[in-house]
């Protein structure tokens, strides 16, 4: 009797022991492959796109339904592996250029990016422009030629003469 | 019934006193008539006494909570206290109008009433020019949107509005209203519509002398000096509207930050770039005779992005072509933007070479050419704003897709813009009109640059990478040493003069140049606010968990745990989940904070307000972002670190005491010898 009671006791000791033990340890490989991606994790991508109802609210803290949602699809892509680009281009080709917050570089849009820096670009060229050194406004005579001279000299001796002649 | 009848009938004589004055104007001018002239002033003049009164009507229904009245059911209710009835006047589409008419009458009233012994030949136009703004936004609330319209159930049963009593038709009276969005329930938006509208109309006083000066063909400054004033009070409304919005968008939209490139901020910042531009360049004309016809086209373009914001801010419909075309609203409001537009850029045109400049910009490094540089940086961030509004209905209309503009256009954008600013404002001090040279530029500048090279550096010492950050804080820091220093060197020097103690110097001296050295606390207030932006746009850290009670989640050094949830009905008409939670800093207990969530009975909206602990360093900012409403233990929470956040708040209040400071009236005579 005392025999089985030692021999249950002792197996009762190893079961407890191994449950702790199996408590204790990681987890086994193939559960820890796929945690579920945290709300920060979620929210980094979320903060990033705009759904198409809520205006210009960013998805990581609008709180429609239907944006809870969309974060909810954003953790289950995590969870299955995909990263930030592919979980973007997921909801661009499924919802258009709507959902980020900034249109993508391509076709017309990318005017939305050159527009700005050009007339910036037009504007310093115009300032720059006034600055640019023009004539002083009491700049120097035009050098004037000797012949011009002479005749400008000879044109004043012939009135100094008349006038002396009508003095006379 | 009496009231919105008095009200209605109230806004028809005033649109008619308006026609009238209008008309008078018109006939003062081609009959050369003094009397006439007179009499659209005294016209002008009546308009304000009149709106008043239909403010007070509406107000009126408001408080007394008439909601047949389909304006006063739609922002009001029973619950509502007596403070947030009277804010309900302008919370609503029709009510803002009104006000926004009620503000113009009031700045007819005050230019209507000036001394016009020097500018009589002026009085009409800018009498015509109000009557005509006046006329075109009292049409728009008399037949568009009308705050005095009411509910009636037809003799079929179904219900109607209507301004009249429809045949058969039985007043439908229901017994509370939807009271006013909870979100606007904020002492931040209480007054922040009431000072971005004062911005908004105060500026078109100012256009109404420029196009008074153009029509008569006046080439001098006279348009500018009898409206500086004017103007610089019209902008520290806007700025103070805009900083009020911003702070509305932080303690109540509840995403932990100020500031969201929404189109309607965006909207509401636009005539506040042009006006800032034309309180520069106007600099330019009053000392040096420069930049007369710049300073046509800045004011007449911030008066169309006056009336462009007020549309924008109040109609929503910008979102989408659709949304546009169908609102009543949005083709007037552009018609009449095109419309003013056009006539004033033709005048300009007519106008055009008798406003050429009397002197050469002499030098890039004279203060002319920083301001012109200014200038250049303002209409810069002008066109990527509006560019921003504008491109998605561009990009709807060719291509049938719609983009969002958001803060990653923007920041793209504007944020070097915003940087080059930064620099100029620190330079803009340290030059001279006229001649500036090269050579004692460098020489002013060499503390002060120095001064920031030491502020990059010990940045650098203190880990920080980010070359935004450095670029951005050793500019403010330019900004505060040269500011500083050219402020220090002056009170010396008055102090040394005439034998002052140096705080009465200090005093004397702002006193005597307000407009200068108001100015330099302006700046000394945006190099702070810049240090706030900075500290949240690039440090910003934020993190979400789902918390039971005695759980924590740590952030930026705090660790937050929450202690309880608790749920109760307020006698004011709300339902309140509140999270009890403990801060600490290591083992050090900081705070009790609360986060909460107010769920408002009668307009079935909900309003997070966080709990936030403050320090000069940062704000910690606690959002209740989700909560279980059966098991009262668990809550999911939004924590963001928002790091310098309030050298934003200060350095906004700075910039509205330096604003007030330049546009204090100034004292009637000055002793010669004391000016500085």
């Amino acid at each position: 009797m005392k025999h089985i009671a030692y021999t249950r006791l002792i197996s009762l000791a190893l079961t407890a022991g191994l449950l702790a033990l199996a408590f204790l340890l990681p987890p086994p490989p193939a559960l820890a492959q796929q945690p579920t991606p945290s709300d920060d994790a979620v929210n980094a991508i979320a903060s990033q796109l705009y759904c198409p109802v809520c205006e210009n609210v960013p998805l990581d803290v609008c709180g429609t339904q239907a944006c809870a949602q969309w974060r909810d699809l954003i953790r289950q892509k995590l969870a299955d592996g995909w990263n930030e680009d592919q979980i973007r281009e997921y909801f661009l080709t499924q919802y258009g250029d709507q959902v980020v917050g900034a249109p993508p570089p391509r076709g017309l849009n990318i005017l939305a990016y050159v527009l700005p820096p050009l007339a910036f670009l037009i504007g310093l060229f115009l300032v720059l422009r006034r600055f640019a050194p023009r004539a002083p406004a009491n700049q120097p005579a035009p050098i004037v030629s000797d012949e011009a001279i002479a005749r400008l000299e000879a044109e004043l001796q012939q009135r100094k003469a008349d006038a002396s002649m009508e003095d006379e | 019934m009496l009231i919105s009848n008095l009200g209605f009938g109230l806004l028809i004589i005033t649109l008619i006193v308006a026609i009238y004055s209008g008309i008078a104007a018109m006939i003062g001018v081609t009959r050369n008539a003094r009397v006439w002239a007179e009499s659209a002033r005294a016209a002008a003049v009546l308009t304000f006494p009149l709106l008043s009164l239909s403010m007070l009507a509406l107000a009126g229904l408001i408080v007394a909570g008439d909601y047949q009245v389909q304006y006063v059911y739609n922002v009001a209710s029973n619950s509502m206290p007596f403070y947030l009835k009277l804010t309900a006047i302008w919370g609503g589409q029709s009510g803002s109008l009104l006000f926004w008419c009620w503000l113009l009458g009031l700045s007819a009233f005050l230019v209507a009433l000036r001394s016009w012994h020097s500018d009589q030949d002026l009085l009409p136009w800018i009498i015509l020019v109000i009557a005509i703004t006046l006329i075109f936004f009292l049409s728009l609330v008399i037949f568009v949107e009308n705050p005095f319209v009411r509910f009636w159930r037809t003799a079929g049963g179904s219900e109607m509005v209507a301004l009249f009593q429809p045949a058969g038709a039985l007043p439908l009276i229901p017994l509370d209203g939807r009271g006013m969005n909870p979100l606007l329930r904020h002492p931040g938006m209480v007054f922040h519509p009431p000072a971005l509208y004062l911005g908004f109309v105060g500026f078109i006083i100012p256009y109404a002398y420029a196009i008074a000066a153009l029509i008569t063909n006046r080439s001098d400054d006279q348009w500018i000096r009898a409206t500086r004033r004017w103007s610089l009070v019209a902008w520290l409304f806007l700025s103070l509207g805009l900083l009020l919005g911003s702070r509305w968008a932080y303690d109540v939209l509840g995403w932990g930050g100020y500031w969201g490139w929404d189109p309607v901020e965006v909207a509401a910042l636009l005539p506040w770039i042009s006006g800032t531009a034309f309180l520069h360049s106007i600099m330019m004309q009053e000392k040096r005779s420069l930049s007369k016809r710049w300073n046509m086209i800045l004011m007449i373009l911030t008066y169309s992005l006056v009336i462009f914001g007020t549309f924008l801010t109040r109609s929503g419909v910008f979102s989408s072509v659709h949304a546009f075309s169908q609102s009543a609203i949005g083709p007037l409001f552009f018609g009449f933007i095109a419309l003013t537009l056009l006539i004033s850029l033709v005048l300009l045109a007519l106008r055009w070479r008798n406003l050429g400049a009397d002197t050469q910009l002499q030098s890039p490094f004279s203060r002319e050419g920083l301001f012109l540089m200014n200038n250049l940086v303002m209409m810069g961030l002008l066109i990527a704003c509006l560019w921003g509004v504008i491109y998605p209905l561009i990009s709807e209309i060719f291509t049938g897709q719609q983009v969002t503009m958001g803060p990653g256009y923007y920041e793209s954008v504007a944020g070097p813009l915003f940087a080059l600013l930064l620099l100029l404002k620190g330079i803009a001090p340290l030059t001279t009109w006229g001649a500036g040279s090269s050579r004692s530029l460098g020489k002013r500048l060499l503390w002060p640059a120095l001064g920031s090279v030491v502020v990059v550096i010990v940045l650098l010492l203190f880990g920080v990478r980010q070359v935004a950050a450095l670029v951005g804080l050793g500019f403010a820091a330019l900004v505060i040493i040269a500011t500083v220093l050219e402020y220090s060197r002056a009170v010396r020097g008055r102090s040394l003069r005439l034998k002052e103690a140096l705080p009465h110097a200090f005093w004397r001296l702002t006193n005597l140049n307000r407009r200068r050295y108001g100015g330099f606390i302006i700046h000394l207030g945006v190099a702070l606010m810049a240090v706030g932006i900075i500290g949240i746009e690039l440090y910003q850290t934020q993190t979400q968990a789902t918390l039971q009670n005695g759980q924590s989640v740590s952030l930026a050094g705090y660790t937050v745990t929450l202690q309880s949830i608790s749920s109760w009905d307020s006698n004011d008409g709300r339902n309140v989940i509140a999270a009890n939670l403990t801060v600490n800093r290591g083992a050090r207990f900081i705070k009790q904070s609360t986060p909460r969530s107010d769920y408002f009975y009668d307009a079935q909206q909900t309003m997070t307000v966080p709990g936030v602990y403050s320090t000069l360093a940062g704000d910690l900012y606690i959002i209740l972002a989700d909560w279980n409403p059966i098991y009262t233990n668990q809550a999911t929470f939004k924590i963001y670190y928002n790091p310098l956040i309030n050298w934003l708040w200060i350095g906004g209040l700075i910039f509205m005491l330096g604003t007030l400071v330049a546009a204090w009236p100034p004292r009637k005579s000055t002793p010669l010898a004391e000016v500085a």
